[in-house]
């Protein structure tokens, strides 16, 4: 469990230098939500599902994605996309709650096969306004499917303070309108997150249908590495929680409960540093490869437009053109400007 | 026609336990048009989903159903109210496949009345296919009448990718034709020649197709011209081999849609048959499509939605050019 947050917040600094180096592109840092994604996950199953949003980098690890396949993800490669066969986990998606009914169908699916199958999905608290995220949560109460909404709500959807999202006191609160339990828990406090989920999983897999546990976190950092929050929240109210750092506060318990590995820290930093140079050892994106997966079998159009490409390719390896754009700095995603430093 | 569409659900739904049907009123009342009647009965409604009232997680739970390994056949209860699915469709649907690297496919079909002339509402009269074909990864398919109905949503269940369907709804109940008891298939992809001729080639699909062979009988009966129909059935990925095949034997080329004109498949199969038989061409390619305009109402849909006399205008405008 604390290997799992450790790694999550190491491999997070390291790639916000990838990141500024120009060797990744732009990401959505967790720093913060490391107890909120590691306690839940753990209460998973390597059969079930997990349905991550695009801050999950925490629990993805600890899912068994391989760092070096993440980085990949972020250089813009859709290999670091694909889950290895048998790995019961959607890839990253990144329109905001669209992924929660795709959870509920997984899990309807799973019971209509009678698999014994836990689904966990996870959004954040901008999410919690979409009307994705209303609609999956009353098509899982009324299918009583075993599902798990794991909210993070951490604070701030980009600029918009959880105040101006809803005026609900909770997030929590909203799953008791469509007759789901609805649990709120400390999300920076990696055992309580721990308790919430195993209580949830246990009951969507006892076949009591779903539950939605918001986690109240912060982020610590960025939104993505495109956003400057200094424009909108004061350096006072990052202080209050960095107090209440997860990592820190976990650390402390079982440093007191004499609990504690040495040498993990160093062990982590190894791993991610043998990862990183996998990753840097990745070769050039072959672009014609980006007709394959279109469709099951090639249509014809799509035939001639991969032999158009491949011309395009070749006359730009004579000389006649310039075909692979230098590394630029990363475009920002949703709702952001790139920032410039 | 809507006899065709039931035979075909029921027919695959026997066939493989993985198939499911969902949506708003498909399950007890059997959907609005009663395109899946008795289907809740024989099947239960664990395989006939009545769904809450919302397209959106209609189209996202059929996504994270079809992901598991189930073949769902999500209902849209009139292609007027998708756009609330719409970024399930686009961003969902289509991509899967390709953001797994083809770890996931999606191998679901979105059924949907679209089209006019039935003098229904407004979001009740639309033709939208041009938003589905646009998008990489999807099919998109229109069949013109029962027994090609029947064939292509076999086929489409059976795809390995998300197919939408259209099904117009002034065909439901006013077409009719024998269907055999076996199951057939039609290749989706694949355009039919409707009616030969070496005259002039009409590219239709959908209701449009019955104008197109009126305006075809109607030219050699008048004119003496042997018109040349051409029913697309798949909109995407487009047949431009029998367009082409086909313009290059006539030289003259009428497009008629129900969708608006501006960038609708007009365009594109007019680019296509640019592309392939440019140099057998004796006129400009002509579009005989609604105005673009919204949807007008429907006590003035007769002046937008294409008829047999606007093609058949236009038709002799081309052959005289």
């Amino acid at each position: 469990m604390y290997r799992g947050m450790l790694l999550g917040r190491r491999l997070d600094e390291r790639m916000i230098r990838l990141q500024r180096q120009g060797r990744i592109g732009t990401f959505a840092p967790i720093k913060g939500q490391e107890a909120s994604q590691i306690g839940s996950v753990l209460t998973l199953r390597r059969s079930d599902w997990m349905v991550p949003s695009f801050r999950e980098t925490a629990s993805m690890l600890s899912r068994g994605w391989p760092i070096e396949k993440l980085l990949k993800f972020f250089a813009g490669y859709l290999e670091g996309g694909q889950p290895d066969e048998g790995q019961n986990d959607l890839p990253i998606t990144i329109p905001v709650a669209t992924q929660l009914p795709h959870a509920v169908g997984l899990a309807y699916a799973a019971q209509y096969r009678g698999d014994d199958v836990v689904v966990m999905a996870y959004c954040g608290d901008g999410a919690t306004s979409e009307g994705d995220f209303h609609e999956a949560l009353n098509f899982a109460g009324v299918w009583s499917v075993p599902v798990v909404f794991l909210i993070q709500n951490n604070q701030w959807a980009i600029s918009v303070p959880l105040k101006k999202q809803t005026h609900s006191r909770t997030i929590a609160q909203k799953a008791l309108a469509y007759g789901v339990p609805g649990l709120q828990v400390d999300g920076n406090d990696v055992l309580a997150v721990y308790a919430a989920s195993r209580e949830a999983v246990a009951r969507a897999r006892e076949g009591n249908g779903p539950t939605l546990i918001e986690c109240v976190t912060y982020r610590l950092g960025v939104h993505t590495t495109a956003d400057d929050p200094t424009k909108y929240r004061s350096t006072e109210e990052v202080a209050e929680w960095e107090r209440k750092d997860p990592l820190t506060r976990f650390t402390a318990y079982l440093k007191k409960k004499r609990l504690l590995e040495d040498g993990l820290e160093e062990a982590v930093d190894a791993e991610i540093a043998a990862a990183i140079q996998r990753f840097e050892a990745t070769g050039a994106a072959e672009p014609l490869t980006m007709f394959e997966h279109v469709y099951a079998e090639l249509p014809p159009h799509l035939k001639a437009q991969r032999e158009q490409a491949a011309g395009w390719l070749r006359e730009g390896e004579n000389g006649g053109g310039t075909t692979a754009a230098p590394r630029e700095t990363s475009p920002p995603m949703r709702g952001q400007r790139a920032t410039r430093r | 026609m809507v006899k065709a569409l039931n035979l075909a659900l029921l027919q695959e739904m026997e066939r493989d336990e993985d198939v499911l049907v969902m949506g708003e009123d498909v399950g007890v009342d059997g959907g609005v048009f009663r395109v899946t009647e008795d289907l809740h009965r024989k099947f239960g409604s664990k395989r006939v989903i009545d769904s809450p009232l919302a397209e959106a997680a209609i189209i996202g739970t059929g996504v994270g159903m079809a992901l598991y390994g189930l073949k769902p056949i999500c209902e849209i209860q009139f292609s007027g109210f998708a756009f609330q699915c719409f970024h399930q469709i686009e961003n969902h649907c289509a991509r899967y496949r390709m953001r797994s690297q083809g770890r996931f496919h999606v191998p679901m079909v979105i059924r949907m009345p679209y089209g006019g002339g039935v003098r229904a509402l407004e979001h009740h009269s639309e033709s939208e296919e041009q938003f589905y074909a646009h998008v990489p990864g999807l099919k998109m398919v229109i069949p013109s009448g029962p027994r090609n109905a029947r064939a292509l949503l076999v086929a489409a269940i059976r795809d390995p990718d998300p197919v939408v369907f259209f099904e117009h709804k002034g065909l439901y109940h006013a077409a009719k034709e024998d269907v055999p008891d076996e199951i057939e298939t039609l290749p989706i992809g694949r355009a039919q020649v409707a009616r030969e001729g070496r005259d002039l080639t009409l590219v239709a699909y959908g209701a449009m197709l019955r104008v197109a062979r009126e305006a075809a009988d109607t030219l050699a009966e008048e004119d003496g011209v042997e018109a040349e129909v051409i029913d697309l059935l798949t909109i995407a990925p487009l047949d431009r081999e029998t367009l082409v095949a086909s313009v290059q034997k006539t030289g003259r080329a009428v497009i008629v849609h129900e969708a608006p004109r501006s960038f609708g498949p007009g365009a594109e199969i007019a680019a296509s048959i640019m592309d392939g038989a440019f140099l057998s061409l004796e006129a400009p390619i002509a579009r005989v499509t609604s105005w673009d305009v919204p949807f007008p109402g429907f006590a003035r849909e007769k002046g937008n939605v294409p008829d047999v006399a606007r093609v058949l205008a236009i038709a002799r405008d081309t052959l005289a050019f």
